[in-house]
């Protein structure tokens, strides 16, 4: 029950039954669809990027209480981040769900409120669920205003 | 809803004979995160008894060569043993003949011998193939497949809220271009048993041939393909207590004898030389390469083991504990059932309120009760639900009503997590 409570903390509910900057942004220029084949979790990214500084971003889509919270934290962090900010903090976070981040490291990083998504190491196949909103944003960055072939995380 | 018509206590009755037959089966006694495992996630694959293991191992222990061409004493145990195989699956599904039944991987591959093989030399533009809402992936896309090679069409027999097949829609969807029907004996997402006797009269009224997708019905319900009169039954070894990577297609001989081969290699040939190459005869044409052998052996040892049980037994106790798991969840606020066919086997798809099927799945493996979540390969299924997901309890006859209690009480413990 106890490493439940650790992943299913009060703030995911939060974020998964309110999620933050959902639904379409009019005037973004940088979009990506993201699809997990396991679960058939989806997620739509919009950015607004000016002079590589992230201005804003929403999200929209379907998914468990750990990718929808996720989705939600990550838009919120976004926010002001420059593009090659963003791609680290997505490797920071990624090296935080799966483990390979030490408590030292997990310090040093500096994630903020995204640390409530350290319960999902000890649920290897929850990694895929808190990851997708991020490995769409990767792809949004790279899209350069078109829509691309959805990222998927297989 | 239509309730099932065993009551809750009835499973009382029942109880010792499953907790006998559970003792057969080594992997039910581990423990899943400290709590005994309440494995619920059958119509994905079932648990092997010992004799399944043990068949398979004595084999590669005792009497591993390779069947159909060598002159020593192993290969010709091993073909014995292949070919004994071969009939116990004719005397359970009680094909007319053993050359009647195909050895493949799967379901999977049995499907797509058919559509490659029957489909694919006899299909044109504007032919129509009949399947229906709730089928699996693997019975939408060796048509889609076809149908992209081809030009024929695909047609869709709809359901019911309840999840029943719409039986008059089908009649009309049969007509003169009507090639091929390929529909599901069971949901796998929902457990729905199909009509397919009526299925098969209607479309043998038309001279059209009937596949039926037998992976769900093979371990829950007897199936006699004479009776049944279908042109084709596919299902997987492993589904019916047998290993993975083996699998069954029957086919009538006269429709198996006219198709071409699906594979080309060894031991479907009778000559090869360079000018052409002249078949073999059923079964071992559509058997290229070395088959499965440990698999085919695995298998006849698991239908042995459900002979002993039998259908009837069988049946009975599961109808039971499907009754009480459906009353026991059906009083969880919040519940939804997905799938109330009025003929059902022993599946029970769900959605919670405010829960995403994903989420229950991981709380419920927290209390070592395994279930499938997810659209379980059957997207359109989801669609015509309006859902992403649902997460699906799946029995066999070594589940007891123990573990649909522990998976009641898993489900209590979702809503505590989730504060409901």
């Amino acid at each position: 029950m106890n490493d439940l409570r650790e992943l299913y903390q009060e703030m995911i509910f939060d974020h998964y039954r309110q999620p933050r900057n959902f639904g379409q942004l009019s005037d973004a220029n940088r979009k990506a669809e993201g699809y997990n084949p396991l679960c058939g979790d989806k997620v739509k990214l919009y950015l607004k990027v000016q002079d590589g500084v992230i201005h804003d971003a929403h999200f929209e889509g379907t998914g468990c209480a750990i990718s929808t919270a996720s989705a939600s934290l990550m838009t919120e962090s976004l926010k002001g981040k420059r593009e090659a900010e963003a791609l680290q903090l997505l490797d920071k976070f990624q090296s935080m769900v799966t483990g390979v981040a030490t408590t030292e490291d997990l310090k040093k990083d500096d994630l903020g409120k995204l640390t409530v998504l350290a319960g999902v190491r000890e649920f290897p196949e929850r990694i895929k669920c808190a990851t997708l909103a991020w490995h769409t944003m990767k792809a949004a960055l790279e899209s350069r205003e078109q829509i691309s072939e959805p990222v998927t995380t297989e | 809803m239509n309730l099932p018509t065993l009551q809750a206590g009835a499973v009382t009755g029942y109880e010792w004979q499953a907790s006998i037959w559970r003792e057969d089966f080594p992997i039910l006694r581990t423990q899943v995160h400290g709590k005994p495992l309440a494995y619920l996630d059958n119509a994905a694959t079932t648990q092997k008894p010992l004799c399944v293991i043990e068949a398979e191992g004595d084999y590669y222990r005792n009497d591993n060569a390779n069947i159909h061409r060598g002159i020593h004493a192993l290969s010709q145990r091993a073909t014995d043993a292949f070919e004994s195989a071969r009939v116990k699956v004719q005397q359970l599904i009680n094909a007319t003949s053993p050359n009647e039944i195909i050895f493949v991987r799967g379901t999977t591959e049995a499907i797509n011998l058919v559509a490659q093989s029957y489909g694919r030399s006899r299909f044109k533009a504007g032919d129509e193939i009949i399947i229906s809402t709730m089928e699996h992936h693997s019975n939408i896309v060796p048509w889609q497949i076809l149908c992209e090679q081809t030009g024929a069409i695909l047609r869709i027999t709809p359901i019911n809220d309840a999840g029943e097949l719409e039986l008059e829609a089908y009649a009309r969807l049969l007509n003169q271009h009507t090639k091929l029907v390929a529909v599901t004996h069971v949901s796998n997402a929902l457990g729905t048993i199909t009509p397919v006797k009526s299925i098969i009269e209607l479309a043998h009224a038309q001279h059209v041939p009937v596949l039926l997708d037998g992976a769900q019905a093979i371990a829950h319900l007897p199936v006699d393909v004479q009776a049944l009169d279908c042109d084709f039954y596919a299902f997987s070894g492993h589904k019916l207590y047998g290993p993975t990577g083996v699998g069954v297609l029957y086919g009538k001989s006269a429709l198996l004898n006219a198709m071409p081969p699906y594979q080309g290699g060894g031991d479907m040939i009778r000559s090869v030389s360079f000018e052409g190459t002249t078949y073999n005869t059923l079964p071992y044409k559509f058997e290229a390469g070395t088959p499965n052998i440990a698999g085919v052996i695995g298998l006849g040892a698991a239908i042995d083991y459900i002979d002993n049980i039998g259908f009837e037994a069988l049946l009975a106790y599961e109808h039971a504990l499907l009754s009480y798991a459906t009353l026991s969840v059906m009083g969880i606020p919040g519940l939804h059932i997905i799938g109330n066919a009025r003929s059902k086997t022993g599946i029970l798809s769900f959605t919670l309120d405010g829960v995403h099927p994903h989420d229950i799945g991981t709380i419920l493996d927290r209390q070592g009760v395994a279930i499938r979540t997810g659209h379980h390969c059957t997207m359109p299924l989801m669609e015509r639900f309006g859902l992403s997901a649902t997460a699906r309890a799946s029995f066999a006859l070594y589940n007891t009503k123990a573990d649909v209690d522990q998976l009641v009480l898993a489900i209590h413990q979702v809503q505590e997590v989730f504060g409901k």
